[in-house]
């Protein structure tokens, strides 16, 4: 490949994982790409997910190997992996949104007074709705991050109740059932292909398509760089406003593409959909090896740190612990993530350091 | 090499000012560079080079004067506009994204795209070796920008610059951390681009390196004009009387003081990757310079002194008694205080009024059964500000809204409301206009001679040898002078700073 890996054989007294770091093009690509795989947080937090699965099914068979576990393994998920990849690409570029149980809210609710008022509305149309919906009050948000100069911790805060204020508002005492929505549209919620839930396909094709833009995009890798270090992607000259707009904009249309689905997964809407699940979102991100600071980090760790946690919340009852330790269990993950994240962040950069010494 | 026509010069400025709330960073600011040229701008720090430099990278927007651009009336808003108008600016500091790799860092915002719109990763990573080839380094293209040598830091901004094909190429200081081998490369590409036609601007405090590379020079003090010379029509001493202009001894009004026994000693004190093996020594009534390059690990000494950063190995005493490491409290009641570089940030509670400020360290020492009132902290704030000469009608003043010079007065006083044995202040006069800066020396030279001992870190070489009884000259983490005033001339402490680099490599 590059001339380098003629010139400077591999040398066998340098260990691959620092190699890695220090001066990768010593290693030949494939080496390079096996030490990157076996060295990323995401082979990590997944193979926590196998061990959590494997435990729980060795205790109840039924847990992976029934059509209910099986499909309950997959389905669940969902909603929450497509919150996690708008989190993921927000705090990429050191930011936060908070918003996103209250916009999925609204379009969850959205999508049966649309069905109430038109029952023969393509459903496409609905998605296409919330989609849109969704945009406007990311775009919100995202105007007041970028042109306000206000933190979007704060930012999101607020619109966090102004979004659940106006859907409580609109909806009243209101309350959509199942059977206020066409029967199509609650297929969607349980219909499988190939055994997989059709829910799980959507959103993994959304995971692929923000995964490949962040990887191999311009607009992706200033997302990065951003988060990095925003003074400096300023002085490069990069479009920071209109890429943190973007980044809001993608965060709220995924949640509210996520209210939709909500609705024909669950069929009834409440006043209380998604609360508490933005805090489900950053914490699937963080799982999942996005630098909470930004700059690092890929929405595939986040799209396993939701299915981690999802995975637990239900094999943990299974496993006979008590409430109040499912819950410190997750405390605990996110807790060691964020250590993980700190000491690691620490020792990368302790050895670049001692590098240049030796240099 | 000549300019080579009576064409329009590519960059024009003329009377260019611009001002920071109180601080006028440039008065007027002018600069004419034609193409095929490369044109040195120098000047004291402080002089206006760098707003100067600012301006036409985009950072800043000019109060008023003449900007043209290959003879076109220009005004950038961000720096986006002047890349696209075809200017590069190396900055003094360089600016890169950590997280990311180094090649990503010089392709950012105009990768190579491949089919699809897709960055073309291994193109890029080709045409990085490339640039790194051209300027006879070897840094990996893929590693991540952390933790990189300040000199590799600065080759990867060159390299940045270089990809970007610009007519205009602006380098502040590029030299500063270089190596003298990599000084020789980076000139050859300097030359090479100069005589592909385009324009440079160089930026130095050493005159070796401007009488071998530049065509033009052009002088600039207190933030505007002074003269523009012809390169082989003038000396590096007719130079030295257009920048200062004045005597350094009238600017410094350094009081001899009576030194007494050492109060902090360090010895040995090592991070790796940082710094090594510093010894020091501060004695009553004595000011220490600590002088050396950007990133030459000053400030992270003093920190580390303070107890604000770890250190691995070494030990720190006040007056015999051993500090403990990481730990500012033990630190403060041995009897130091710290005034960081950046005051606004870390030394100041900017929201808040002056006699907030001042009370705000001592306040377990004043507070009665661990209760303040605003009365109380008047009481012990009002001397100091009184002694210090703050100018605050009242002392309720909010400290956002006044002018360097009484920031940092007010920061002084915070800390001597500690009776402190040991001050250590980094880069005292930063960001203060000329004229206040006497009144901060002055301040500094009269506790020196009440028996304050001072840690002084300063990049100002004129502040350092006006000021010093002492100077430990500070290169790539190691101590590599240690000069009485008398043995202190610029060229001594310039010699020390880059000594070790020429050294090592």
């Amino acid at each position: 490949m590059s001339h380098t890996d003629v010139e400077r054989p591999e040398t066998a007294d340098v260990p691959a994982g620092e190699a890695l770091l220090v001066e990768p093009s010593r290693l030949s690509p494939t080496r390079r790409a096996v030490t990157t795989v076996l060295r990323s947080r995401e082979l990590s937090i997944f193979l926590v997910l196998v061990a959590v699965v494997v435990l729980a099914t060795s205790k109840n068979n039924g847990f992976l190997f029934s059509a209910d576990g099986w499909r309950n393994f997959l389905l669940n998920p969902s909603i929450l992996l497509l919150l996690a990849v708008g989190q993921a690409v927000v705090i990429i570029t050191r930011n936060v949104d908070l918003s996103v149980g209250s916009v999925m809210a609204l379009t969850a609710y959205l999508t049966g007074r649309l069905f109430i008022e038109q029952p023969n509305l393509p459903i496409v149309a609905v998605l296409a709705a919330c989609l849109l919906l969704g945009a406007v009050l990311g775009f919100v948000n995202g105007a007041l991050v970028a042109y306000g100069g206000v933190p979007a911790l704060v930012i999101t805060l607020g619109t966090l109740y102004i979004y659940r204020g106006i859907m409580l508002t609109w909806a009243g005492s209101d309350r959509i059932n199942a059977g206020d929505l066409p029967r199509e549209f609650l297929q969607l919620g349980t219909r499988s292909v190939l055994g997989v839930p059709l829910l799980t396909i959507l959103a993994l094709v959304v995971l692929a398509a923000v995964g490949y833009y962040l990887h191999t995009a311009r607009g992706g890798r200033e997302l990065y760089a951003i988060g990095s270090d925003p003074d400096a992607a300023v002085l490069y000259g990069l479009p920071v406003r209109r890429r943190l707009l973007a980044a809001f904009v993608l965060s709220g249309a995924l949640a509210g593409l996520a209210g939709a689905l909500y609705t024909a997964r669950y069929g009834t809407v409440s006043s209380s959909v998604g609360s508490g699940i933005e805090l489900q979102a950053v914490a699937a991100a963080v799982i999942g090896g996005i630098a909470i600071f930004g700059g690092s980090g890929t929405v595939w760790g986040a799209a396993i740190g939701a299915f981690l946690l999802v995975t637990i919340n239900r094999a943990l009852p299974s496993l006979g612990i008590e409430d109040f330790w499912q819950r410190a269990v997750v405390g605990a993950l996110i807790l060691g993530a964020i250590v993980l994240d700190r000491v690691l962040a620490r020792r990368q950069a302790r050895k670049l350091a001692e590098s240049r010494d030796h240099s | 090499m000549p300019a080579t026509s009576t064409a329009a010069p590519v960059l024009e400025l003329r009377d260019v000012s611009k001002s920071f709330g109180p601080v006028v960073a440039l008065r007027a600011g002018s600069l004419a560079v034609d193409a095929g040229s490369i044109h040195a701008l120098i000047g004291e720090n402080g002089a206006g080079k760098s707003t100067l430099v600012k301006v036409v990278a985009g950072v800043h927007r000019r109060d008023s004067g003449v900007f043209r651009l290959g003879g076109e009336a220009v005004d950038f808003g961000s720096t986006a506009e002047s890349k696209q108008a075809g200017v590069a600016v190396i900055y003094q500091e360089p600016t890169l994204f950590p997280d990311l790799s180094v090649t990503e860092n010089i392709f950012m915002g105009r990768q190579i795209l491949a089919r699809g719109r897709r960055v073309d990763r291994q193109a890029m990573y080709a045409e990085a070796e490339r640039l790194f080839e051209r300027l006879g380094v070897r840094i990996d293209p893929r590693r991540p920008a952390e933790g990189l040598s300040i000199a590799d830091q600065q080759i990867i901004e060159i390299a940045k610059a270089i990809s970007l094909d610009a007519r205009l190429l602006v380098m502040d200081e590029p030299t500063a951390a270089l190596s003298g081998v990599e000084v020789d490369r980076l000139f050859a590409v300097a030359r090479s681009l100069r005589d592909e036609g385009r324009a440079l601007v160089f930026i130095s405090h050493r005159f070796d390196e401007v009488f071998a590379l530049c065509d033009t020079v052009t002088v600039m003090r207190d933030g505007s004009y002074v003269d523009t010379r012809r390169i082989d029509a003038t000396t590096p001493s007719e130079l030295v009387s257009l920048m200062v202009g004045r005597d350094v001894d009238e600017l410094f009004p350094k009081v001899a003081a009576e030194i007494g026994e050492p109060v902090l000693q360090v010895r040995g004190l090592s991070r790796a990757g940082v710094f090594h093996d510093i010894d020091l020594e501060v004695r009553a009534g004595e000011i220490v310079g600590l002088a050396g390059l950007v990133g030459a690990g000053r400030s992270e000494v003093a920190r580390a002194v303070f107890g604000v950063d770890a250190y691995d190995s070494g030990s720190v005493t006040m007056s015999g008694k051993t500090v403990r490491p990481r730990d500012p409290r033990s630190a403060i009641r041995a009897g130091m205080a710290f005034i960081p570089e950046d005051r606004r940030k870390q030394g100041l509670v900017i929201d808040s009024s002056v006699t907030r400020n001042v009370a705000g360290v001592i306040r377990r020492s004043i507070a009665k059964a661990g209760l303040l009132t605003g009365a109380m902290e008047n009481r012990a704030a009002g001397p100091w500000a009184g002694r210090l000469e703050v100018k605050t009608s009242a002392l309720d003043m909010n400290a956002a809204t006044m002018s360097g010079g009484n920031q940092q007065k007010v920061v002084i006083a915070k800390w001597l409301a500690t009776d402190p044995k040991l001050l250590i202040i980094d880069e005292p006069t930063r960001g203060i206009d000329v004229g206040t800066k006497a009144e901060v020396h002055r301040l500094l030279s009269e506790l020196a001679g009440q028996g304050l001992a001072i840690l002084m870190i300063s990049s100002e070489l004129p502040e350092v040898l006006g000021m010093a009884d002492r100077v430990v000259v500070l290169c790539e983490g190691r101590i590599t002078a240690e000069l009485d005033r008398a043995e202190a001339t610029p060229e001594a402490v310039m010699h020390a700073a880059t000594h070790h680099l020429e050294d090592a490599r």
